[in-house]
């Protein structure tokens, strides 16, 4: 029988990865993810898991060892953040080119300097060129659930490509929630298992893995590497279809809340979705069409999905809790300007930077997002295309 | 029971010909003799380097057996992490689970990584003390030409003092590297793991002894082979043998191993020649012939050769 029980994000994504039971855990402990790679020792020690668990001495060993693990043949997982994310970049474009379905949990928090521990999205979107899927969950469910779709995703025949899943560090991570945790057997299940493609440890069938490949083959590996993206797609809504079916709790690309008759639209994604929801919540009482588009899958990214969700619009507020130096705009919103333009889509929209480094959102500041929505939408532009939210001046 | 010269040549080769590494280079000699040392399966890793251009420059691959390359840094994590996965699909295998249909349920699979010393020594010892100090079953072998050869002979920490390198250049003020080499292999013996050796390719009997020894060994070893350069050492290639011969002889790259702890030498030079004849023979070692600063850094090699052997012999009981 599935269990209702209180757990913190990372400990549900440690009772995911119980479930999940990989062949090889290779980690390297980091705050806010921590919790994830020391619940999961206790498991090792415990004997209730079969894996192999490496205690790697950097993260960027932790993603060596995982992609040649999984080069081996066999399911791999990992759990990191912030700066450990940044140590292994070098790693993570190579797991992607090597096709190889490792699954990375990334708590997300802030890039150093000067050094922060809380939350924000400058890790992930710093690896969003890498060529890994990118899932973000809103709450512990969502984390939990995310994680196990993810060996169905990564895995699939025509993707074969590398998982992240997101949670928002201390925000999820450490904040406890009722879980839904459901039976050992029926996650099995739903996994199925592992299938290895060209494994190394196939000693009749040597292969040379990561050659050199120059001018003459290398483009060409990367077309190919690119067309994986668009069946990555698919492979999140029919996982998550499936996971609805047998689970009862849906999933795809995005959430549409309150979307439908929506005047005013913000866009955010991970526990920001959940803050927005009070907000629409709010300003529904109040007879405004507020409405929230939360993404859930930023890689690969759904252009035609979002461009479609957004038409009706009269104003989108696009929230990234992350900044691009140098850029004029966040990453997010910079893909969803692009989206809507390639889709003939026009819509007034606004850019927020929110959340560096942990700084709080309240329901009330994503209130205030609407009401300077209605200006835009009356206006037919922002005042300004970017803000920074609630940051002292 | 080793195998003898004409087993060994009756062992189907590893690393096929056709490789496009330099006329001369120690490296394909070493791994072979490595490679020829067990009749285990055996799977490889690569750091970035030499070897691993010139084997695998798609679509072709000199290599028979499964081998992998992911970056310059990670040898020992890459290895460790193939190894891993083996280990996991036994252990289950233990509890009951079948194994995947790929792995041979009979076979004794080993576990090798090949990495420069710029792999080894500079960027890559990090990973490498890691994964020892873990205690994986892996052979590490590192092929030390004592710089950064592919990249175009740059200087490393295993390049001898007065080493003249594109990154320590022999100039009229500076005569090539101010710096001695660091002891890795004394590094490697330090983490205590049961099985650590030098070798050279000009003796092979000593490099496949010492690689069956480290084969057969449940844990992490390390073999330190200096493998010559004819391209950044500047010596003609048909020397090569040679060349690490006399790195032996004058006791610059004494050939020894620490098994379980204790040292042993495993070759002793009748007659320790002085280091002029291995530096002569090399273009990198010119600049040291012609002056008096060229002849204080001999001097200075020299000292520093000495301590280091009657270093070793007090470690290996002979002083």
């Amino acid at each position: 029988m599935p269990q209702v029980k209180p757990m913190e994000g990372n400990q549900a994504v440690a009772e995911a990865m119980r479930q999940i039971n990989p062949d090889v855990v290779a980690a390297y402990p980091i705050t806010p993810s921590t919790e994830i790679v020391q619940t999961f020792a206790q498991f090792v020690a415990d004997g209730e898991v079969d894996t192999n668990f490496v205690t790697v001495e950097s993260e960027h060993s932790a993603m060596s060892a995982c992609t040649a693990a999984a080069a081996a043949g066999g399911r791999v997982m990992n759990a990191t953040s912030s700066a450990g994310l940044a140590l292994m970049w070098e790693i993570l474009y190579i797991t992607a080119s090597l096709r190889m379905p490792v699954i990375l949990t990334v708590v997300n928090r802030a890039l150093s300097g000067n050094i922060n521990i809380h939350c924000d999205h400058s890790d992930t979107m710093g690896a969003r060129d890498a060529g890994w899927i990118q899932l973000y969950a809103e709450d512990v469910q969502e984390a939990y659930d995310n994680l196990i779709q993810a060996v169905g995703i990564g895995a699939r025949e025509d993707v074969r490509l590398p998982v992240m899943s997101c949670l928002d560090g201390f925000l999820v991570s450490h904040s406890y929630e009722l879980l839904q945790v459901e039976d050992d057997e029926a996650v099995q299940e739903f996994i199925g298992p592992y299938q290895a493609r060209y494994p190394l440890l196939d000693i009749e069938n040597p292969i040379t893995m990561g050659p050199l490949d120059l001018w003459d083959f290398y483009f060409e590996h990367k077309r190919d590497q690119w067309e994986a993206y668009g069946p990555a797609k698919q492979a999140i809504v029919e996982v998550g279809e499936a996971f609805g079916e047998k689970f009862g709790r849906h999933y795809g690309l995005m959430e549409n809340y309150q979307l439908d008759d929506a005047e005013f639209v913000v866009m955010a994604m991970s526990s920001m979705a959940g803050t927005a929801k009070d907000a629409v919540e709010t300003l529904r009482a109040e007879g405004v069409k507020a409405g929230l588009l939360k993404l859930r899958a930023f890689r690969p990214f759904p252009a035609e999905e979002i461009a479609e969700a957004l038409q009706g619009a009269a104003a989108v507020a696009i929230c990234d809790r992350a900044a691009s130096f140098g850029a004029e705009v966040g990453p997010l919103y910079a893909e969803v300007t692009s989206a809507l333009y390639n889709a003939g889509v026009h819509i007034p929209c606004s850019n927020y930077i929110y959340g560096l480094g942990g700084r709080m959102v309240t329901p009330e500041d994503i209130v205030g997002i609407y009401r300077d929505l209605e200006q835009v939408a009356a206006e037919g532009q922002p005042p300004q295309p970017l803000q920074f939210l609630g940051v002292r001046s | 029971m080793p195998k003898n010269l004409k087993e060994l040549s009756h062992t189907p080769l590893r690393l096929t010909g056709g490789h496009r590494l330099c006329p001369g280079c120690g490296e394909p000699i070493a791994v072979r003799q490595v490679l020829m040392a067990t009749d285990d399966p055996v799977i490889a890793a690569s750091c970035t380097g030499c070897l691993e251009v010139s084997t695998t420059i798609f679509p072709y691959t000199a290599w028979n057996i499964p081998w992998i390359h992911i970056a310059f840094e990670n040898a020992a994590a890459t290895i460790t992490g193939i190894e891993a996965m083996y280990k996991a699909h036994k252990a289950r295998a233990a509890k009951g689970i079948p194994l995947p249909d790929y792995i041979d349920p009979d076979a004794d699979y080993k576990f090798v990584a090949f990495a420069g010393d710029g792999g080894t020594y500079d960027i890559g010892f990090q990973s490498l003390s890691g994964a020892v100090e873990r205690g994986h079953q892996f052979l590490y072998v590192c092929l030390n030409n004592e710089a950064y050869m592919n990249t175009g002979v740059q200087r490393s920490s295993a390049t001898p003092m007065g080493g003249n390198t594109t990154t320590s250049p022999a100039g009229s003020v500076i005569p090539g590297k101010q710096q001695h080499q660091k002891d890795l292999t004394a590094c490697m013996a330090a983490h205590d793991i049961p099985y650590v050796a030098q070798s050279i390719p000009g003796r092979w009997r000593d490099l496949t002894r010492k690689a069956e020894k480290a084969f057969a060994i449940d844990g992490p070893t390390f073999i330190n082979v200096l493998t010559p350069c004819p391209l950044g050492w500047r010596h003609a290639p048909e020397i090569t043998p040679e060349i690490s011969q006399l790195a032996a002889d004058t006791c610059i790259w004494p050939l020894y191993e620490v098994e379980d702890g204790e040292w042993k030498l495993t070759y002793k030079p009748k007659e320790k020649k002085p280091i002029e004849e291995y530096l002569e023979p090399q273009g990198r070692f010119r600049h040291l012939f012609r002056g008096a600063k060229g002849a204080e850094v001999r001097k200075e090699m020299q000292q520093w050769v000495d301590y280091k052997w009657n270093q070793l012999l007090e470690r290996c009981g002979e002083a």
